[in-house]
């Protein structure tokens, strides 16, 4: 069953997912996917634990490239050009598209690090130019005040709700146009979960997001539109206010109103 | 009453064997480390350090010994341990989930345990006859293949053990895969990869097998890659089996060399683990 | 904002286009001259999409950048795969020249080398049969004591030891594990074999004079050194090996399964009877197989106390040889093609011994490593 997307003619689509298929091996895990990711908004993915939700997100980055045992059919339109192409530098797309895990997961090295890493991949400044991009990056992710005087201990040492920042900041710093969040505050405090609910509603001025999450009130909050999957299928796709007060499939209701998950 | 009596006492009796066990073990360890200390300690003194291989009745040292096992070591470990490191790094990185993985890990722990005079005998098939005389290379070379599969064991067991979450975190910066690899991986299990060198080393500090054969023995000052070179093992076993005191003084005072150096290098390999898992 | 299409653009186009970008931002932000390296005090997220725009420019750099880095991701993928390959091609070097080796012995005696106890330098004629019969029974020797020992100390580690002397002892196990055998064979020599020619081994000989097998087995005049004495020092050599395998796969045992023996009421050696063993019988037997691969394959320690005598005695006491304490003592010396390559065929089938053993063991480590990863 695909859903059609709500395509809102005065906002462009970043993303364009069709007829998506992903398989574990044998086992169809997404089924005939069809969703577009409007640009400069936030999109969140709902549904119950094995739905889909993490698997659809990783695969607009191509992360599953990384094992041998899973594949995707169909395509991903990214700016034009389908990004399930084996022609397509995977590098560069994850350069464009950036992810925020659940788990935060700084480098083995010191915060300056942390975020000169990537950017020096791509870039080659002076290191005066490479100390403001790290001091940009971690003010935007609001973070500079708390760390600017230890940049040079490991970013391990960090509370949870700090590496997770610093993992943004990092994802920042390379310049994407798309950032995926894969349940990011799962594992933070309340306190870190607002602060980076706040760096999201920011960030979605000017980047396209998909947030994956199973805390509903975090979707309401955070997001424009929302998706809400169930065994592998979206089942309803549509404004996130009107997804959460009037829902047109039974399924959708049932989950909101908590009588499953 | 009487069942549990004799449960009571099978546990005793158990215990108490384990404990002999145990005892046992441990005091072949002191008698060991204490007979070496006190026979080799006997015939300790600068001319070791400093004197060459005597012939049999004169006084002497041990010194071409050591100056050779340390060169044919640092070139086995310099040749086997990248070597392990990449293959390993191959194992637990490029190849995780294919066949020939599972293959060659099999096959390599079969390397590690395999006897080390079979090793021995290769290289002298592939080099020494071959080439038409012993030599330090061919010496050397056999090390390397003993350091290999030590290498390589350690070096996928710890690229193993960083987490995936911090790999997909840095290919989902857009980062080519030896990059990852590099900067990433082999970072985070810096101190794994070192203890894996380490054991490496004094594993291959002890070994005298594969030497007989290969690097032979010298009794002069020699740094000739390309000639017999003598080494710390096998003039201790040419000097122990031998019928004159003062070679069977030289051959403890070696020994007791041999055991210093593979037991700090053994529990520096360990500290440096245990330092990294009680982070 | 769509991607400014072809560079290098003109920088007023530029500048529009971003503004675009900016006003949809609905920031009061400062806008930067994207040639001016010049941030306000106040950053937001934005800024840095902003300066964005300045590098999107670097968007061919980039490009430019990942090809070459492509270059060098494929070649270190090779050198790896290499590298990797190279050990499969160690080991079949290794069969590969031991069979070209025994070639010239094996066209000379055929499979009666293994049934003969002869070896003799000067006619040439030489069998395997006594040096396959004093691995195998200083394997065994070694095994009796290795593996009750060992596993006692591993019980002893995991079970009876107070905890804060677990590490240091289980550090000491492992300690002895990685002295060299060279230390074993000399300590063997000196020490071992003349303390067992003066106490032990007349006493064997005395208290089983009279008991019909092992009379026969505890036979002869106490030389110190032999089969007997091999089989101790390699058993003291393994059984460190043993000890530490088995106490990491007795670890595997999940506490709650020893937790429900003990709540039923078991003693510890009944959880470690009925618990822990059964549970690792599998890994136990692996450990176990894996010392005897060392067992077998090993020179140093068996060399100096063997007493290298080539004939199968069949007393314990009496001297004997082994496959690699005959290659280590007579290879440097071995005159003509015949002598040389039965040694190598005796390395042959050592390492043909030890594989099968080790595969084995192997295997059934492998199967326990799954069952505690599941």
């Amino acid at each position: 069953m695909t859903v059609m997307p709500v395509v809102k003619t005065e906002l462009s689509t970043k993303v364009f997912v069709r007829n998506l298929d992903f398989f574990y091996g044998d086992q169809r895990a997404l089924k005939d996917v069809t969703i577009g990711l409007h640009t400069n908004k936030v999109t969140a993915f709902i549904g119950p634990s094995g739905c889909g939700k993490s698997t659809l997100l990783r695969v607009l980055n191509r992360m599953y490239d990384l094992y041998p045992k899973q594949r995707a059919e169909g395509e991903v339109i990214l700016d034009g050009e389908n990004i399930l192409d084996p022609r397509v530098d995977v590098n560069l797309l994850r350069s464009r598209v950036g992810m925020v895990f659940q788990k935060p997961t700084p480098f083995p090295m010191s915060i300056y690090e942390n975020i000169a890493f990537g950017v020096r991949l791509y870039e080659k400044l002076s290191k005066s130019a490479l100390d403001e991009r790290v001091e940009e990056a971690l003010r935007g992710a609001a973070l500079w005040e708390e760390v600017k005087d230890i940049l040079h201990k490991s970013g391990l040492g960090l509370s949870g709700g700090q590496q997770q920042r610093l993992c943004i900041a990092r994802s920042v710093a390379v310049q994407p146009e798309v950032i995926l969040f894969d349940e990011p505050c799962s594992a933070l405090d309340p306190i870190s979960t607002a602060k980076v609910e706040e760096l999201i509603d920011e960030l979605s001025q000017r980047y396209t997001i998909a947030i994956v999450t199973h805390n509903m009130q975090q979707a309401v909050r955070v997001s424009d539109f929302t998706a809400f999957m169930y065994l592998g299928e979206i089942t309803e796709f549509g404004e996130t206010d009107a997804v959460f007060t009037a829902p047109r499939e039974k399924r959708t209701q049932d989950y909101i109103t908590g009588r499953f998950g | 009453m009487s069942l549990y009596g004799s449960r009571r006492s099978a546990n005793i009796l158990a215990a108490a064997l384990c404990w002999a066990a145990a005892i046992f073990g441990l005091s072949w360890l002191v008698m060991i480390l204490g007979a070496l200390v006190y026979e080799g300690g006997k015939g300790l003194s600068l001319d070791v350090f400093t004197q060459m291989t005597p012939p049999p009745g004169a006084a002497g040292g041990l010194l071409n010994a050591l100056a050779g096992s340390l060169i044919m070591s640092v070139i086995g470990v310099a040749v086997g341990a990248p070597l392990g490191m990449l293959a390993g790094t191959y194992m637990a990185e490029y190849g995780r989930y294919s066949k020939l993985t599972v293959v060659i890990r099999f096959i390599n722990d079969i390397l590690l345990s395999a006897p080390s005079i079979v090793i021995g005998l290769f290289v002298y098939e592939l080099l020494v006859a071959r080439m038409g005389h012993f030599s330090a290379i061919s010496g050397s070379v056999a090390l390397a293949i003993l350091v290999i599969p030590v290498v390589l064991r350690t070096t996928e067991d710890m690229l193993l053990l960083v987490p995936g979450s911090l790999r997909e975190a840095a290919t989902a910066l857009g980062l080519p895969r030896s990059y990852v690899i590099q900067r990433v991986a082999y970072r985070a299990a810096k101190s794994g990869l070192v203890t894996g060198v380490l054991l490496a080393v004094a594993r291959v500090s002890g070994e005298t097998a594969p030497l007989l054969f290969t690097s032979l023995n010298n009794q002069f000052w020699s740094l000739n890659l390309n000639a017999p070179m003598a080494s710390l093992p096998v003039v201790i076993f040419q000097f122990a089996l031998s019928p004159y005191k003062d070679w069977q003084q030289l051959a403890w005072t070696g020994a007791l060399l041999v055991t210093v150096t593979v037991l700090v290098l053994s529990i520096a390999a360990r500290t440096l683990s245990r330092q990294r898992t009680s982070k | 904002m769509r991607r400014p299409p072809g560079f290098p653009f003109p920088l007023g186009e530029w500048r529009r286009a971003a503004g675009l970008c900016v006003e949809m931002a609905l920031t009061e932000q400062t806008f930067e001259d994207p040639g001016v390296d010049n941030l306000a005090k106040e950053t937001h997220v934005s800024d840095i999409a902003f300066s964005g725009a300045r590098a999107k420019s670097a968007e061919i750099d980039r490009r430019q950048t990942l090809g070459k880095l492509g270059l060098f991701d494929r070649l270190f993928h090779k050198l790896t795969w290499s590298a990797a390959v190279l050990v499969l091609l160690l080991l079949g070097g290794v069969i590969v020249s031991l069979i070209h080796g025994s070639l010239p012995a094996i066209r000379a005696f055929g499979f009666g080398f293994l049934a003969s106890q002869s070896w003799n330098p000067v006619t040439d004629n030489f069998g395997a049969m006594a040096p396959i019969y004093g691995t195998v029974t200083t394997s065994l020797i070694a095994m009796l004591v290795a593996v009750p020992v060992g596993l006692g100390i591993a019980v002893f580690l995991t079970e009876l030891c107070p905890t804060p002397l677990r590490r240091p002892i289980g550090m000491a196990i492992e300690l002895l594990a990685g002295i060299p055998s060279i230390i074993y064979g000399i300590w063997g020599l000196f020490l071992l074999a003349p303390f067992l020619q003066q106490y032990v081994q007349p006493a064997l000989i005395s208290t089983f004079a009279d008991t019909p097998v092992l009379s026969t087995l505890f036979a002869g005049p106490p030389y110190g050194i032999g089969v007997l004495t091999a089989g101790l020092i390699l058993g003291v050599m393994v059984l460190p090996f043993v000890a530490s395998i088995s106490r990491d796969v007795f670890e595997t045992v999940p506490p709650v399964l020893k937790e429900a023996a003990s709540g039923v009421g078991c003693t510890t050696w009944e959880v470690v009877r009925h618990v822990v063993i059964p549970y690792t019988r599998v890994g136990v037997i692996g450990a176990v197989m894996l010392g005897l691969g060392r067992a077998l394959g090993e020179t140093m320690a068996v060399t100096f106390v063997i007493g290298n005598a080539h004939k199968i005695s069949g007393s314990l006491i009496a001297p004997g040889t082994t496959i690699s304490a005959t290659i280590a003592n007579e290879f440097t010396e071995a005159v003509g093609d015949v002598y040389t390559s039965s040694l190598i065929e005796l390395g042959l089938i050592l390492f043909v011994i030890t594989f099968v053993v080790l595969a084995c063991a192997r295997l059934l480590l492998m199967r326990i490593e799954q069952k505690a990863g599941a």
